[in-house]
């Protein structure tokens, strides 16, 4: 076995064991933090596969970014398991179903036409190649309407989201910077020309 | 490295590269830790003579000892764990903080021969393992089982994501000048002297990085994460001895991290400031008073300026610097592919 392979076995297995975790861990903030170990995991095996563009964007956008807002608002949440456990056997049915639909999906992905092998091996590429050269080249020609498109409906989906939670109230005491620093001293301040006074007896 | 070489002859193939990648390692790591040991003292001296005092000067001649008296009494004090905490997490937070820190150094260029890993998209790299630090802090904050540290890792991941974002964009700028990903290309293209450097044509985008820089680095005045008049010592308020040294560890690996970086980006790395032909200083010596001369403006800045507030740290990093980055990257644009003086950027 080389040395290529141990380290794919090594991270594959990791990755395998924190997705497991993922789904069947009690707490919450340990699930998440299992999914950043799988996302890592998952980047490092790509990383095997010689695709480090992919990889570090992986590990940059969704460990960096996205995981950490996940915690964020995982942490803050106060889950009550047994809640949360009331309606299981209600739901027991939809669940298996869609279960049973993935099972189906993945046997026939990964037993059916569509391996790996049914695909012609890519051809290695020299020390100097560059793969996000190359990804880039191709996204920003044969492929910029789609790119431009994704890039869009992301936008959209943002802005949505801004709006859906936008809400102003009325009590904030909202405080404008640049209002702040145009103040002049006579906005403010009125000095006032009055003659001296007499001091008063038994001061 | 041939003595190195001859030391390890006899053994199989793999153990030699990976004995020799260790050495090398520890070549970087080793001067890495003195340095900030060093930086501490730098920064008690520096800013203790800013506010007319004399600073550190009892441990050793002039002071030069206190970094390893506090390093050694760090070492020797209990380290506690809570009650009621998370033992493995509150544990593994220290780690986190401190891993990317130094696994960042991998990709350094100190000069044009002297990187440890030179790979292509080491840009990429960099801003992925400096994106993950942030987990040290949220860890550290919830696994404490502290309304302080808990306060402190909630501010300072807002921070961190969103100054991140700026940072990222400003360091887009960078590559689309010098047209490459690879940090040691990026020094290449700013050869030829001063007026090359992307400190000129680049100067807004520097100046994002920089304050970006020390807003990552929870630093002075943006340490609104620690922030010891509200909220202790925010999110490391429940650590002591060693595990509370490798936070201040990390704090201070990253701050010579992003000195670097910047000196790497805008300052020409290890290039001299005026191209003679003649290599009468090693290139490397350039390239570590570059960094010196950025972290001196670190300290400069927490002795100088009170810690920003939350709402202000927020507005600035969302409202004033992403717009920023986002328009000097379409003025790049503009410049390289419509006008005749693309070229000042390749």
């Amino acid at each position: 076995m080389s040395f290529t392979q141990l380290t794919f076995y090594f991270f594959a297995a990791v990755l395998v064991f924190a997705a497991t975790m993922v789904v069947t861990i009690r707490n919450p903030v340990k699930a998440a933090l299992f999914l950043v170990l799988a996302f890592f995991s998952a980047a490092c095996v790509w990383m095997t596969l010689e695709a480090e563009f992919l990889a570090i964007v992986l590990v940059l956008v969704y460990v960096g970014a996205v995981m950490v807002l996940f915690l964020f608002v995982v942490m803050m949440l106060d889950i009550n398991l047994a809640r949360m456990q009331e309606g299981f056997t209600r739901y027991l049915p939809v669940g298996a179903l869609v279960a049973a639909l993935l099972v189906v999906e993945l046997v026939l992905v990964l037993g059916g036409s569509f391996g790996s092998e049914q695909l012609p091996r890519p051809a290695a590429q020299g020390a100097d190649y560059s793969n996000t050269r190359e990804l880039g080249g191709v996204l920003y020609t044969t492929y910029v309407y789609p790119f431009e498109i994704a890039a869009v409906i992301l936008l959209v989906a943002i802005i949505a989201a801004i709006v859906l939670t936008l809400r102003k109230r009325p009590d904030t005491k909202y405080q404008d910077p640049a209002k702040q620093i145009s103040v002049r001293k006579e906005d403010r301040v009125r000095l006032v020309k009055m003659p001296a006074e007499r001091r008063r007896q038994g001061d | 490295m041939e003595l190195l070489q001859s030391l390890v002859g006899g053994l199989p193939a793999w153990i030699q590269i990976g004995l020799i990648n260790v050495a090398k390692i520890v070549v970087i790591l080793v001067p890495l830790m003195l340095a900030v040991a060093y930086l501490t003292f730098a920064e008690r001296k520096i800013i203790g003579y800013m506010q007319v005092r004399i600073g550190p000067n009892r441990v050793g001649p002039r002071g030069w000892l206190q970094p390893i008296a506090d390093a050694l009494k760090l070492l020797l004090k209990e380290v506690i764990i809570p009650t009621n905490s998370n033992r493995f997490l509150f544990l593994l937070a220290p780690v986190l903080s401190i891993t990317p820190a130094l696994a960042a150094w991998a990709v350094m260029p100190f000069s044009d021969s002297m990187v440890l890993a030179d790979i292509d998209a080491s840009l990429l790299y960099i801003l992925a393992l400096t994106s993950m630090g942030v987990y040290g802090v949220i860890i550290a904050g919830w696994a404490s089982n502290s309304k302080y540290a808990f306060l402190g890792a909630m501010r300072s991941a807002a921070q961190i994501v969103a100054y991140e974002i700026a940072m990222g964009f400003a360091l887009v700028g960078v590559l689309m000048a010098a047209g490459s990903l690879n940090l040691r290309e990026i020094v290449l293209a700013q050869s030829g002297g001063l007026h090359q450097w992307y400190l000129w044509p680049l100067f807004p985008l520097f100046l994002v990085y920089f304050i970006s820089g020390v807003a990552e680095t929870n630093r002075a005045p943006f340490d609104v994460a620690e922030g010891e008049s509200e909220i202790v010592a925010g999110f490391h308020v429940e650590y002591s001895g060693m595990t509370f040294a490798i936070f201040f560890l990390a704090e201070y690996a990253n701050m010579i991290l992003i000195a670097a970086l910047t000196a790497v980006m805008f300052l020409g790395g290890w290039h001299a400031p005026i191209d003679t032909g003649f290599t009468v200083v090693p290139p490397m010596l350039w390239f570590v008073g570059k960094i010196a001369f950025v972290l001196f403006f670190f300290l400069w800045l927490r002795a100088t300026f009170p810690r920003y507030r939350y709402d202000q740290i927020m507005r600035l990093g969302w409202k004033v610097f992403i717009p920023v980055t986002l328009v000097w990257i379409g003025v790049i644009g503009f410049f390289t592919f419509f006008t005749p003086v693309g070229h000042w950027f390749h």
